[in-house]
């Protein structure tokens, strides 16, 4: 290579000037030319002579050339003095790669280097903020120690700059001179603080970055600033996001108390709720400390959600793992959806997504069940990807999905890819042991691959069913001559020491076959493994011990050849054992235990996810992917018992006060207003006005969109601007005046009196139950929401949340088993469908999510009468996934009794005419103290007739009933208050349903009305303008009818409660129900 | 963060690097290949790898390692997203991302990696905003340069890095005011042996081409918004309006950007346009087998179903194909064992079909699993989830754009299991 370079470089000599005007006509010679030329000292000389011209071409020439060979890697430090005279040139590309340079190699050339500090002192105070930027990213840049002091006071002063992208750039050298001089730590941390104080989005990232890399441990500078970087998150750029985001993940941690503590008693609160709330709040009081989230941990919960929308897949997992670490179980699962989304990405973004999820789908299964088929593996992945996938499926299998995924399981072990397929083979492993439905039949699967063709497959096979033996040591003596038999063929060294091992084990259960195998074994000793050699050692061992008649001599041969073998180990293990089991004078006392010790019973291994360790570390950093500590790596602190002071987090309130307010009170901006921006609001507004009106109009006349003009000219679409326009005005009407009063209480400081406290969490509760499923109702509700939810918001400042009730709402969709079988088809979509059936007259009515879900379940079969088995029925409020004409039913089945309960299905269904009824799939067995959910559909034809079926077990059936409560026989719907009323005109007259009913005086709160009504029937609640009339809409489960009720409180503790539907009789019997409701205590 | 930047290709050199720290020696990269060595497949080398003193996080794209240099703990995904927005503000400049292009254009990537990361952190890695900083090469530019002396650095910063649009640059200006949409779907699924719907889901994505002058605001409704299930933004989205209206509202950036991506999930919604029949065995004895392979349309909402390619990634023990289709080509590589055919349309009255016999080598064990089948192909004017675009609208600006909505549905990652 070298004597190839100097010849050309001595033929290229000559023609120098030549090859210069051919360089300066093309702006960038082939680099291949650089690296020829880069050793070269001649060549290295006219660069020189370019950059001493005076023309600036030839200067950047020069510079390309040279920062070509910087990219090389080449060395190009000889040029530094010629390079570094051109630092002040006027030529801003030439300037930029002279900076380029002189950021390579200023550590190299030191003296040299501070000729050029002088020229960046005065660019600091060019007015031109690019050039004031650049050149404090250079100086900082130039790791020279010399030069701290004149860097730092750079630093100063830019963090003080007007311009935020200067201050930007202060951020960033704040970091450069920690790691050239650490001494300079406390002066740098006042930078710091200065600059968190930054109200600009431009700087937030970068400061936080530098708070992290220089003094992670004051969390205490981050107090007075955490509210406000909470509220700009969303406008910080996705880089900045992502280091805000956890830097607040791990202040969260050290901060508040753990929300989790709720989901210990789960059980409880649903009990309390269902007593009056009066004994409630008894409850309540008696219980040492109700939790109650701090609402600045709220607002960073609350401010981060939009963020999982991000297309930076670093910010979506940054929010999931925020999520995971700081935000109550129950509200977790949103994030499930978007790791899910991240999985269409690169590969590298999968690799880590996947590991991620590995690791949450241990802790908890339910949120990644629904997504199980997303992860099927498929042919075409890397094997890490399919790997990872595998594991992910393992963690998520349980009863009920078993056996689709062992199903899916069959195809992966037939793979090409043999790697995945042994990985797939110890999953279906841990699946057995863990699953103990399915173990027989995993066994007998596994048993099946020992005929595999390939050995890879049958080896892992083998050594899998050595574990699974193990972990059941029953009689499966027949495996254990099959795989005796795979000794002649099978060549795993591992598999060879597995099977060895398990006859070993088992030698008394095949007493015929073992000695026989020793006799195999004893014959091609010398060529095996070591690994088999040991276990045939073991093996001659057990059975010198139990069987020594046959085998004595047998194994003292062994035990020779073992003496003299090359390996250390062996010989090791061969001196061992003959101590051990062959009775001689020396042999101490152990060798009368000997049989004791080599037949002893082993624990069983446990199959474990190799995942289950990482969950130490803190989700979506470097050090859970690589299971290691990683340098800079900072522990999750754990949530403190008792929370610190609060009040730290507030700013002086008077100043911002001032700066919010200004002059009148029409418009203010408060922290929470920031993120529903108030200008955007104004925006929105406007836009839909203006757009209805003459937008529509523009488009129709200008036509030249053929797909635009065809559609906007439907008037469904208009009218439906127009009610979004007016239920906007109302609420951000409402919205504001809310606003006002929250703004006093505010200033009233944190304290609030209990009973305000209470219902206004009830209302927060509801509301956000709402919220929850937003996709899932009519934009104009969610708007009137939203008013609400902010409302909620700003009225309660310290909102001590009623935990009982916002556990029970939040629980619900979680705990409600996942057994109905909607992975795919969520409810939301559900309800897209319904609504695309429709006609489009109509497009007001959809279904929305139940307000809330009760848990009461009522009693199907007694454990009496049931022989034991001891049935359950609730109703999940769900549309039914069988068909939207059912109502869908929830059975939970016990087995009450000491013995397997097998075969239970329904059968002889009594049904009235015209109901229908979609049966669970029947159940193989349930485990003694074994429960199970199952979910089935029933169409009532919206009566309240009972439908009576037979549950039947494998020996008995016993006759049951479920008679439907006639709240049960609706759907929740999303109305406004305007359609509301549109749809009760028409329904007057004999569809009108109505009735005076006294209230007693503690159920007169809203929210108490609005939760009374709902737990009695599944009603959907309709925002309402004035406070005294409430307002609920569903419609039939089976002919949709519209059951419209209203509760409108009078004078003197008085009600009028007013049902409009079509289906009359319904109405009537549920008035009937509702009243009593209304007036009890 | 990231302290250094290594570019390697397919056959292992370094042509590239750059450092924004210290200088970090070539020969961590020593580690990288060792792993690459490890992991045979160039898809199974493992994006984060930890050495003595440093970590290496790399990405794989256009047969190009992006590999750089981490020395403390940093979000995984930080690097691989940034890494990934790299390549593909390279792409964009020069219209590809080869060694060949970074090579020719070795200054301005680094004068691009200058501004995109300081100190490790990005800096500004919005193609609108590096476009003002340094201009994209053109050859008119270049002659333009080379004569008047100017250069493609810009000397002022730009304004979108300031306001709180930075993806938009200030003072756009076109004579032919124009927005165009493409939403496109993806069907993703796998379907089984006896023809079945394991998993199947549809993935969207919306890519506008704006370009329109000045600030226009601009809105765009849906007749069906809430079919769709999950939902990404580019950020000049708000995502206020969505979640209270369904809209999309936001002030697009200048040129061709990915307004949103979605998903659609609901195995029922699914319509699957295509089934294959398909008969393939190996024989015992003889070492060869038959390939049978029959393609028809299902569920195509009345358009034609067009650019189908089938790829099989056959056995390795297989030596050979000897096939006849009744359309289109297929060709297959001894080497990969790749089988691709390439249909084209399909037209109901003959359905398109591929018969014959595979040779195996002789002796060797018939294989375990028959192959699955990939399968490609587009429908034009149709979006399979049924969404549709109602209407645009634009606020902020006087004049009337010219507006287009363009519909296609493709396969994504649909697997025929056989």
């Amino acid at each position: 290579m070298s004597t190839n370079s100097f010849a050309y470089n001595e033929q290229s000599g000559g023609g120098e000037a030549a090859e210069l005007g051919q360089e300066a006509t093309s702006t960038i010679s082939p680099s291949s030319a650089f690296g020829l030329f880069s050793s070269d000292m001649k060549k290295n000389e006219d660069l020189k002579q370019m950059l001493e011209s005076n023309k600036d071409s030839a200067k950047l020439d020069a510079m390309k050339r040279i920062v070509g060979m910087v990219a090389r890697g080449k060395n190009a430090s000889e040029l530094f003095p010629a390079v570094v005279k051109n630092v002040a040139s006027k030529n801003i590309e030439i300037k930029k790669l002279v900076y380029v340079y002189l950021v390579r190699y200023a550590e190299e050339q030191q003296d040299l280097a501070l000729l050029s500090i002088s020229t960046f002192q005065r660019a600091l105070k060019d007015p031109n903020q690019l050039i004031r930027a650049s050149a404090l990213r250079v100086l900082s840049s130039i790791r020279v120690p010399i030069i701290v002091p004149i860097m730092m006071l750079a630093i100063k002063e830019a963090s003080a700059d007007l311009s935020p992208y200067v201050r930007k750039n202060a951020a960033h050298a704040i970091q450069k001179l920690y790691s050239l001089d650490p001494e300079q730590k406390e002066m740098l941390i006042e930078v710091i603080e200065k600059l968190l104080k930054d109200k600009s989005t431009l700087v937030a990232g970068s400061v936080v970055m530098a708070f992290e890399e220089v003094c992670p441990d004051r969390i205490d500078l981050i107090h007075k600033n955490y509210r406000k970087l909470c509220n700009l998150l969303v406008d910080v750029e996705e880089w900045g996001q992502v280091v805000i985001i956890h830097m607040l993940t791990r202040y969260a941690r050290t901060q508040f108390v753990s929300p989790w503590k709720e989901d210990n008693g789960p059980e409880d609160n649903e009990k309390d709720f269902y007593e009056s709330d009066e004994e409630q709040k008894e409850r309540i009081g008696q219980r040492k400390k109700p939790y109650a989230m701090d609402p600045d941990h709220r607002l960073l919960i609350r401010n981060t959600k939009p963020l999982l929308q991000s297309r930076n897949a670093a910010v979506v997992m940054a929010v999931a793992q925020l999520y995971w670490h700081i935000a109550p179980k129950s509200e977790a699962g949103i994030i499930s959806k978007s790791l899910v989304r991240l999985l269409r990405s690169n590969r590298e973004v999968q690799y880590i997504v996947l590991q991620n999820i590995a690791t949450m789908s241990i802790q908890r299964k339910g949120m990644f069940e629904p997504y199980l088929k997303s992860f099927y593996v498929r042919s075409t992945d890397p094997t890490m990807i399919k790997t990872l996938k595998l594991e992910i499926l393992t963690n998520l299998a349980n009863e009920a999905n078993i056996s689709t995924l062992l199903r899916e399981f069959q195809t992966y072990v037939k793979s090409q890819d043999k790697q995945f397929a042994a990985a797939t083979i110890q999953t279906i492993g841990r699946c057995a042991t863990n699953i103990s439905e399915v173990t027989d039949t995993c066994l007998n699967g596994l048993v099946c691959l020992l005929s595999n063709r390939d050995e890879i497959v049958v080896a892992e096979s083998v050594v899998v069913i050595k574990k699974l033996l193990q972990t059941q040591p029953a009689q499966h003596a027949e495996i254990i001559k099959h795989m005796a038999k795979l000794l002649d063929s099978i060549t795993v060294p591992v598999a060879r020491a597995s099977i060895l091992w398990l006859i070993g084990e088992n030698c008394e259960r095949v007493p015929k076959i073992a000695p026989d195998v020793l006799r195999k074994m004893a014959k091609t000793f010398t060529g095996e493994d070591d690994l088999v050699k040991l276990q045939i050692l073991n093996l001659g061992a057990k059975l010198y011990l139990t069987n020594s008649k046959q085998t004595k001599l047998l194994t003292q041969y062994i035990l020779n050849l073992g003496k003299y073998d090359q390996n250390y180990d062996i010989r090791d293990r061969t001196r061992f054992i003959r101590q051990l089991i062959v009775p001689n004078e020396k042999s101490g006392a152990l060798s009368k235990y000997a049989k004791k010790i080599f037949l002893a019973q082993k624990p069983a291994p446990l199959l474990e996810s190799p995942f289950k360790d990482r969950d130490h570390f803190q989700l979506g950093t470097l050090s859970h992917t690589l299971n290691t500590k990683a340098t800079g790596y900072l522990e999750l602190s754990n949530w403190p018992e008792v929370a610190p002071d609060p009040s730290v987090r507030n700013v002086e309130v008077i100043e911002l006060a001032k700066e919010w307010i200004p002059a009148g009170k029409t418009k203010k901006e408060t922290p929470s207003k920031k993120f529903y921006s108030e200008s955007e609001e104004e925006d929105g507004s406007s836009d839909s006005s203006s757009g209805s009106g003459s937008g529509s109009g523009e488009d129709d006349e200008e036509g030249d969109s053929s797909e635009d003009s065809s559609e906007d000219s439907s008037s469904g679409s208009e009218s439906e601007v127009d009610n979004r326009k007016t239920a906007k005005k109302s609420s951000t009407n409402k919205g504001k005046s809310d606003y006002e009063d929250g703004e006093k209480e505010n200033e009233n400081s944190k304290t609030s009196d209990s009973s305000n406290a209470e219902s206004s969490s009830v209302e927060e509760s509801s509301s956000e139950s709402e919220s929850a499923s937003e996709s899932e109702s009519e934009p104009e509700f969610r708007k009137v929401t939203k008013g609400k939810e902010r409302k909620a918001r700003q009225d309660g400042k310290p909102v001590a949340k009623d935990v009982s009730l916002l556990d029970l709402d939040d629980f619900n969709p979680v705990s409600t088993p996942v057994v109905l079988p909607t992975p795919v088809l969520s409810p939301s979509s559900i309800a897209d469908l319904r609504d695309l059936n429709l006609s489009a007259s109509s497009p007001v009515i959809s279904v929305s999510s139940p307000v809330f879900v009760p848990m009461t379940s009522h009693e199907l079969l007694h454990r009496m009468s049931g022989k034991g088995l001891a049935a359950h029925y609730s109703f999940p409020r769900q549309p039914c996934i069988f068909s939207d004409k059912m109502v869908s039913v929830q059975i939970t089945l016990n087995n009450t009794t000491d013995r397997k309960i097998e075969n239970i299905h329904i059968e002889e269904k009594k049904l009235p005419a015209g109901m229908q009824m979609h049966v669970f799939n029947p159940i193989e067995s349930l485990e003694p103290e074994g429960s199970i959910t199952v979910s089935m559909g029933i169409d009532f034809c919206d009566s309240t007739q009972t439908a009576s079926f037979q549950l039947c077990t494998k020996d008995d059936c016993f006759s049951v009933n479920i008679q439907p409560p006639v709240g049960e026989l609706l759907l929740p719907v999303a109305l406004s208050e305007k359609d509301f009323k549109k749809e009760q005109g028409w329904l007057t007259g004999m569809n009108e349903a109505s009735a005076v009913v006294t209230v007693a005086p503690q159920n007169s709160p809203p929210s108490v009305i609005r939760q009374k009504v709902v737990n009695v029937a599944n009603l959907g609640v309709v925002p309402s303008g004035q406070d005294s009339i409430h307002r609920f809409a569903a419609k039939t489960v089976h002919s949709g009818s519209l059951m419209l009720v209203t509760v409108e409180l009078k004078e003197g503790s008085t009600a009028q409660l007013i049902i409009n539907t079509e289906k009359t009789v319904i109405g009537s019997v549920l008035l009937r129900e509702l009243k009593p409701v209304l007036s009890q205590g | 963060m990231i302290h250094s930047l290594f570019l390697i290709n397919c056959s292992g050199d370094i042509f590239l690097e750059k450092h924004w720290k210290s200088v970090v020696s070539q020969s961590v990269c020593d580690y990288f290949f060792e792993a690459q060595e490890k992991a045979a497949d160039i898809e199974n080398v493992p994006p984060v790898i930890s050495t003595p003193h440093h970590y290496l996080i790399s990405i794989y794209r256009d047969k190009l390692f992006f590999v750089s240099v981490i020395q403390t703990e940093v979000p995984p995904l930080f690097v691989i997203e940034f890494l990934h927005r790299v390549a593909d503000t390279f792409q964009d400049y020069f219209g590809e991302c080869s060694e060949a292009a970074i090579k020719d254009n070795v200054v301005i990537v680094y004068e691009l990696l200058e501004e995109m990361l300081d100190n490790g952190f990005p800096l500004a890695t919005e193609s609108n905003i590096l476009k003002e900083l340094i201009k994209p090469p053109t050859i008119l530019r270049s002659v333009v340069n080379s004569i008047t002396g100017s250069s493609n650095v810009g000397d002022t910063l730009p304004t979108g890095q300031l306001s709180n649009i930075p993806w938009r640059r200030a003072g756009v200006k076109y004579t032919n005011n124009e927005a165009y949409f493409d939403v496109i779907e993806e069907i993703d699924a796998i379907i089984d042996k006896s023809g079945s719907t394991v998993f199947a889901e549809i993935q969207g994505v919306i890519d506008a081409c704006i370009k329109l002058s000045g600030m226009p605001d601009l809105s765009l409704s849906f007749m069906n918004p809430r079919l769709l299930d999950d939902v990404s933004f580019h950020p000049c989205i708000r995502f206020k309006r969505w979640e209270s209206e369904r809209v999309l509202s936001f002030i697009p950036p200048d040129g061709n950007f990915r307004l949103i991506s979605y998903r659609v999930s609901s195995q029922n919604l699914v319509a699957i346009p295509v089934y294959v029949k398909h008969s393939i065995s190996f024989k015992e004895s003889s070492s060869c087998g038959r390939f049978d392979i029959t393609i028809g349309p299902k569920q195509n909402m009345g358009k034609t179903i067009e650019g189908i390619t089938v790829t099989v990634h056959m056995p390795k023990v297989l030596l050979n194909m000897n096939l006849t289709p009744t359309q289109g080509t297929y060709t297959f590589d001894p080497v990969t064992k790749v089988l691709t055919w390439d249909v084209g349309k399909i037209t109901p009255q003959k359905l398109p079909s591929l018969k014959g016999l595979v040779n195996l080598q002789s002796g060797a064990p018939k294989p375990e699993e028959n192959p699955s089948l990939n399968i490609q192909f587009k429908i034009q004017q149709l979006a399979i989830s049924g969404l549709k675009v109602n209407r645009l609208d634009m606020y902020g600006e006087k004049y009337k754009p010219f507006k287009g909505v363009k519909y296609v549905t493709k396969a994504g990652k649909f697997q025929v299991r056989t």
